[in-house]
């Protein structure tokens, strides 16, 4: 049992370890080479994957950003695909350098779980998946209905308080794995399965006939999905917060992976500063001067990677709607690299 | 564990001496404490440095969460629960769930392995044949897949609520669990309780008399049948008198399910027929090694003495082949229960499901966490063995 061992890990590394402040991060990670990261069992365009067994999607892009602005080279990553159970204890326990698994930022989860949220990468809410077949339009017509949902989420507590609150009766079963509860939707255990309403979009690709089950128009929770590091370890929160950031401007900028080395003689001030011709910015986090040109180059600007992995480029068709930047009407927004 | 040394031989004199030292007891006593208060002061250290840790990387710790509000819902609750009660009455749902696996899988897992032990003894070649093929099927398989297999495939083949199985119209099986009809005992129902109280009592003076009246006469007196109509029927009796105080509360289809009944999940039913078939097969091993323990003699001495083949069985192989039997099934009640754990996979509400894997990801709360689920387990497996231990002190040979 794998969340056994991680707890059991951390209980020992809290039990034996010394009191001393642990090591910086970014240096460990330049010693070993390579950037651990945390992402899911499996979630088509969040973190996949693909046919050749490489990982793929907007969470495992970005910690591809950050070993394209440590190393140059997005392939510097080994990916640790954990269960919901699992995460949070294995960023606890140093098994990996960054939590990037569509997880939902919490006050209780920054303040107990000995970590700290970077930036929201996908604003999502929590939906409700069901069978064309029985006729539902609303969510408020669920009454008495079977819940499929993955168990140590948010979901499940959002879930118990919308049928709470809603005064409806439900029935909720809650699985270790992603795999498990779809299988147990599919199997007809449940009328409903809930989860944050991106991945439904997806998990909908992966049942027998995906035209036979509807997305209900309904959103019961917000849920920024945003990407995690250990607490107190500062600089790396710097880093890993700023590469997400840097994705965002280079967007706004109109810097794309295939203009970014004409970008380089750009006038624009802006520009100038972000890809490292004026400045030293990058250095002031511990990366190098040309840091966003390297991210941009090798993974891309947000917008790219949205559209790459979740938006019209890919198999989900999920509009940008409230991932959109701020200057579209969306709620992305990275503050100034100055 | 105290090091005991062998005292001097018989007839020489212990050497008294002024030195506490020099007295091997106290000595003794010294070493002992000075062993015990290092550990203790090992494991002192190791859970302020825990505490210390946790608070320097800003990770919560203590028990106090768990009389905070759980706010999930969980669809098995043997004890009242709601998503505004405190993890520590979740922990409570969680570990009751247990129990009921662990203790419905017992009586089960031992009934099929009862049977399918002596089958494989018996003299029909197509008994022996299929109960081997049951052992070697059921052990040779890993158990998660015989709980995915009784869930995933068997529950596939239920039909959804509204096409529902029936039984002469008063319980239905569907793709969410069995529905029966509930008895709902209303006001004046204490009598049959009563009633059966009596009847326990009145089995078990009648065991006794039998029991010292064939010892006298040697006539045997029916007492199970006689044990059932008083069980049975005065209970009944008691509540014919009182008027019948007691209602039936029927399933009916509800929107999307069966609303009112008493219900078994699918989970349950599926981890608990898994959980029984394959420690079955392991009992069926334990059953046939302990009867063929018991000499051959044993069994001829019985028939040249005229018993019938079911009372030797009965009366002479098994209560031979018991002492043999309970020390290894002791070892299979104990996996049985904590097997039970596999039910995260198929979202069984159990104490790993609820406690270790929903709680513990609401709270972080790791260490504390993981030590109390193994404390239950620990504590469960204890009782367990601590009572097939007596069981076994019952049944041991005694020799005069």
């Amino acid at each position: 049992m794998k969340q056994f061992l991680t707890a059991l890990a951390l209980g020992a590394s809290a039990v034996f370890a010394s009191g001393a402040a642990q090591a910086a991060t970014l240096d460990q990670v330049k010693q070993k080479g390579f950037v651990q990261c945390g992402v899911s069992t499996g979630l088509p365009g969040f973190s996949n994957p693909d046919e050749k067994g490489e990982w793929t999607g907007l969470d495992v892009d970005l910690c591809r950003a950050v070993a394209a602005a440590i190393f140059d080279d997005p392939a510097k990553v080994r990916f640790t695909p954990l269960t919901a159970k699992d995460r949070f204890t294995a960023l606890q326990s140093g098994e990996i350098d960054v939590l990037s698994r569509n997880s939902t930022w919490t006050s209780s989860r920054d303040a107990t779980q000995g970590l700290n949220f970077t930036a929201t990468n996908y604003y999502d809410g929590q939906g409700f998946l069901v069978r064309k077949e029985l006729g539902v339009k609303s969510a408020m017509e669920l009454n008495g209905a079977s819940v499929c949902t993955q168990s140590g989420t948010t979901t499940e507590l959002n879930v118990a308080d919308f049928f709470r609150t809603n005064n409806l009766q439900y029935e909720v079963v809650a699985f270790q794995g992603q795999e498990e509860t779809l299988k147990a939707y599919e199997s007809g255990r449940c009328e409903v399965f809930t989860s944050d309403q991106s991945q439904l979009y997806a998990l909908r690709l992966k049942l027998a006939n995906k035209d036979d089950h509807i997305v209900l128009p309904e959103l019961i929770s917000k849920e920024p999905l945003a990407t995690a590091v250990r607490q107190g370890d500062d600089q790396w929160f710097d880093v890993v917060k700023w590469v997400h950031y840097a994705m965002l401007n280079a967007e706004e900028a109109g810097v794309t992976s295939k203009n970014v080395q004409e970008m380089l003689n750009s006038p624009n001030p802006d520009i100038r500063r972000m890809l490292g011709v004026e400045g030293n910015f990058g250095e002031q986090l511990g990366l190098t001067k040309d840091w966003v040109a390297r991210i941009v180059s090798k993974v891309g600007n947000y917008g790219e990677a949205f559209d790459r992995n979740v938006g019209a480029g890919s198999p989900l068709q999920i509009e940008r709607g409230k991932n959109a930047l701020w200057t579209k009407g969306g709620l992305q927004y990275g503050p100034p690299i100055r | 564990m105290a090091i005991t040394h062998d005292g001097p031989p018989a007839g020489t004199p212990v050497k008294a001496s002024g030195s506490i030292w020099s007295n091997e007891k106290t000595r003794g006593w010294i070493a002992q404490g000075a062993i015990g208060g290092l550990a203790a002061l090992l494991v002192g250290v190791m859970v302020w440095n825990a505490q210390d840790n946790l608070a320097s990387q800003r990770i919560a710790s203590g028990f106090g969460f768990l009389s905070q509000t759980a706010g999930f819902g969980i669809n098995q609750t043997l004890v009242e629960y709601s998503e505004t009660s405190t993890y520590a009455r979740a922990l409570l749902v969680g570990l009751l769930n247990t129990l009921a696996v662990a203790v419905v899988g017992i009586v089960f897992a031992t009934i099929f392995g009862f049977l399918v032990g002596i089958g494989r003894l018996s003299k029909n070649w197509m008994v022996r044949q299929v109960c081997t093929a049951y052992v070697e099927v059921t052990r040779n398989l890993p158990l998660l897949f015989h709980v995915l297999f009784w869930y995933l495939a068997v529950l596939a083949a239920m039909p959804p609520a509204r096409q529902s199985y029936s039984i002469f119209g008063e319980i239905y099986i569907n793709n969410r669990g069995v529905y029966i009809p509930k008895l709902i005992f209303g006001e004046g129902s204490g009598v049959g309780l009563v009633a059966l109280i009596v009847a326990i009592v009145g089995v078990a003076i009648l065991k006794k008399w039998a029991t010292a009246r064939q010892m006298r006469t040697g006539q045997p007196f029916p007492v199970l049948w006689t044990s059932l109509a008083l069980l049975i029927g005065l209970p009944f009796l008691a509540l014919a008198a009182a008027g019948f105080p007691v209602t039936v509360e029927e399933p009916a289809l509800k929107g999307f399910n069966f609303a009112g009944g008493a219900r078994l999940l699918p989970e349950f039913a599926a981890l608990t027929i898994a959980l029984s078939i394959y420690t079955g097969g392991f009992i069926a091993e334990i059953v046939r090694a302990g009867i063929k323990a018991v000499s051959r003699g044993q069994s001829e001495a019985a028939a040249s003495l005229g018993l019938k083949p079911g009372l030797a069985t009965r009366l002479v192989i098994i209560p031979q082949a018991l002492r043999v039997m309970v020390p290894p099934l002791t070892s299979q009640y104990l996996n049985l229960t904590k097997n039970s754990s596999l039910a995260a996979f198929i979202g069984y509400p159990e104490l790993v499901q609820v406690f270790a894997g929903t709680t513990l990801n609401q709270t972080g709360q790791a260490i504390e966490i993981i030590a109390i689920t193994m404390g239950c387990y620990l504590i469960i497996s204890l009782v367990t063995s601590a009572f097939m231990n007596w069981y076994n002190r019952r049944v041991a040979l005694v020799e005069r």
